[in-house]
């Protein structure tokens, strides 16, 4: 079964293409990182995955069928800066919010919706902010909630656009730990990352990305140098700098 | 009695307002509001043109039309690569001088100044009454509750719909949430509301109204439904103190309403406990008094 298949996909905005002519088959139950060089089109892939541009050609499947919301199948976090944090409303408020496409219009949530908010909020060590106003959480607690709330879903296929920005060192490692949890329970996940130095780490499966496919499949055999020089074309000469850095820290 | 019909007038012109503007401060789009005060002309008279009536009810109906068409031409502007403010300025003031032109061409031996739709005079409000269903009340109080009806089952409905799209829209959108059909339903009761308020209070005031008791509930609350609540309180005060005020000082009642707006405002933004003007201030000299004198 394939979680993802993306055929043929294009964006352009205004003329401008980004995502060119973008063909990929990932298979489920993979973590898996979208990564390549700023203004690759990483976020654009996503968005347009899930059918947010209405400029876009070609075809995807999640799941071997094309997208509907109504099936619940998606689970989702945006780029934390893409709201205002100043909402008047609490951590479980927002993660709350995960449950509403299964309650769908008009309802409002149950207790039981609630319960499974609660519970998301624990999975990522939240649950003593639940009361708090999210523009008082730091913004690694922020992006605790995003994820929380993308728990909630309760969906087979997750995407996530750059959860590790920003973030204090402890709040990556809960991420890190979550995500490598649900691949665990058989889910896929896709996330959009921009650290070469933990990408190996973190994902078993990889797309290289820059403005069409360079590589997908997994790590070891699309993380190589001649993969990377490709996708970041001249821009590669920073991972050699943080490498010597490794060596001498 | 009079002065009970125009209190209960001020106060149904604050709830109403207060309840639909607490989404335009949440949206950053407190301007069209703005827009959508003036364009509302355009619809009345397009709809007095068309029905040659003055009817309350085709007034509703012309500014509904109005208000949608100000908020997709803002859009249409915006998405043709102009930035929203500039879109919204070129929108409503070409439409606004639209209606006043057919106003002085087509309408001109009408009761439909524009003096009376920029300030309205919520005094003459007792006077003009409507019987429906056998209860006498003043054709303003009738189109309000009519209007805060619209404004409160749509909210009750569509409650953690606005929300969401408000708070995330590309979240919403991807769980399937209609986002660009809440948006013009919203702009819509936006438009009912301003011109059911505005033949008493004015096309100016309703944007006081409409943001002034909005954004001092916005400085007080932690949730959306107490700003909901805080909004709509504040807006009923500004109603009775203005016009109590306005009695005082026999000066216009729709000019001190909006001016309470103001000073409830500016009170809460200096005085609100721990994170008010007044407390940051007072907070900052207690941290300089306890400071070690390292000199």
């Amino acid at each position: 079964m394939d979680a993802l298949q993306v055929t043929n996909l294009s964006v352009a905005y205004e003329e401008k293409v980004v995502l060119q002519n973008v063909n990929l088959t990932t298979p489920v139950g993979h973590l898996t990182g979208i990564i390549g060089p700023n203004g690759a089109g990483k976020s654009t892939l996503i968005k347009a995955i899930l059918n947010q541009l209405p400029n876009k050609t070609g075809a995807v499947h999640i799941l071997e069928r094309p997208l509907n919301p109504k099936d619940h199948l998606v689970g989702y976090v945006p780029q934390r800066n893409a709201v205002d944090w100043d909402f008047p409303a609490n951590a479980l408020d927002v993660v709350l919010m995960g449950r509403y496409g299964h309650i769908g219009m008009i309802r409002k949530p149950s207790a039981k919706d609630k319960q499974i908010a609660m519970e998301c909020l624990k999975n990522v060590g939240m649950e003593a902010f639940a009361d708090r106003s999210i523009g008082q959480l730091s913004g690694g607690q922020q992006q605790r909630v995003f994820l929380a709330r993308a728990l909630a879903q309760e969906a087979e296929v997750y995407f996530m656009d750059e959860p590790f920005v920003g973030v204090d060192a402890a709040t990556e490692r809960t991420i890190i730990a979550i995500l490598k949890d649900l691949k665990a329970k058989g889910k896929s996940v896709f996330v959009v990352h921009h650290d070469l130095q933990t990408a190996a780490d973190y994902f078993d499966w990889m797309i290289l990305l820059n403005q069409t496919i360079t590589a997908s499949g997994p790590t070891e055999q699309t993380f190589t140098e001649d993969n990377l020089q490709e996708a970041y074309g001249g821009k590669l000469f920073f991972m050699d700098q943080t490498k010597l850095n490794k060596t001498f820290n | 009695m009079n002065e009970f019909w125009v209190l209960l007038t001020g106060s149904l012109v604050g709830i109403t307002c207060g309840l639909t503007g607490v989404f335009l401060i949440l949206r950053k789009t407190a301007m069209i509001a703005d827009a959508i005060s003036h364009t509302v002309l355009f619809g009345i008279v397009v709809a007095f043109m068309v029905t040659q009536s003055l009817s309350g009810f085709w007034m509703l109906v012309g500014a509904a039309i109005a208000g949608l068409l100000t908020t997709f031409l803002v859009q249409l502007l915006q998405s043709g690569g102009l930035q929203e403010d500039a879109a919204i300025g070129v929108v409503f003031t070409s439409l606004f001088a639209l209606g006043v032109l057919f106003i002085t061409l087509f309408a001109g031996n009408v009761h439909l100044d524009v003096e009376h739709v920029l300030m309205g005079e919520i005094a003459f409000v007792p006077w003009d009454t409507w019987d429906i269903l056998g209860f006498s009340m003043p054709k303003a109080v009738w189109m309000l509750l009519i209007v805060l009806v619209f404004n409160l089952l749509f909210l009750v409905f569509f409650y953690k719909e606005m929300k969401l799209t408000t708070f995330d829209p590309v979240f919403a959108l991807s769980i399937g949430l209609p986002i660009v059909a809440m948006h013009y339903s919203y702009m819509t009761l936006v438009s009912l509301t301003t011109v059911a308020a505005f033949d008493s209070v004015g096309a100016v005031l309703v944007v006081a109204m409409l943001i002034g008791p909005a954004a001092t509930a916005y400085l007080m609350s932690k949730s959306v439904i107490g700003m909901i609540v805080w909004s709509m309180a504040f807006g009923v005060m500004a109603a009775i103190t203005g016009y109590y005020l306005a009695k005082l000082w026999n000066t216009s009642i729709a000019g001190m309403m909006a001016a309470m707006i103001g000073v409830l405002f500016m009170l809460v933004f200096l005085f609100k406990p721990h994170d008010g003007w007044i407390w940051k201030v007072f907070k900052r000299m207690k941290i300089k008094d306890t400071e070690p004198n390292i000199l």
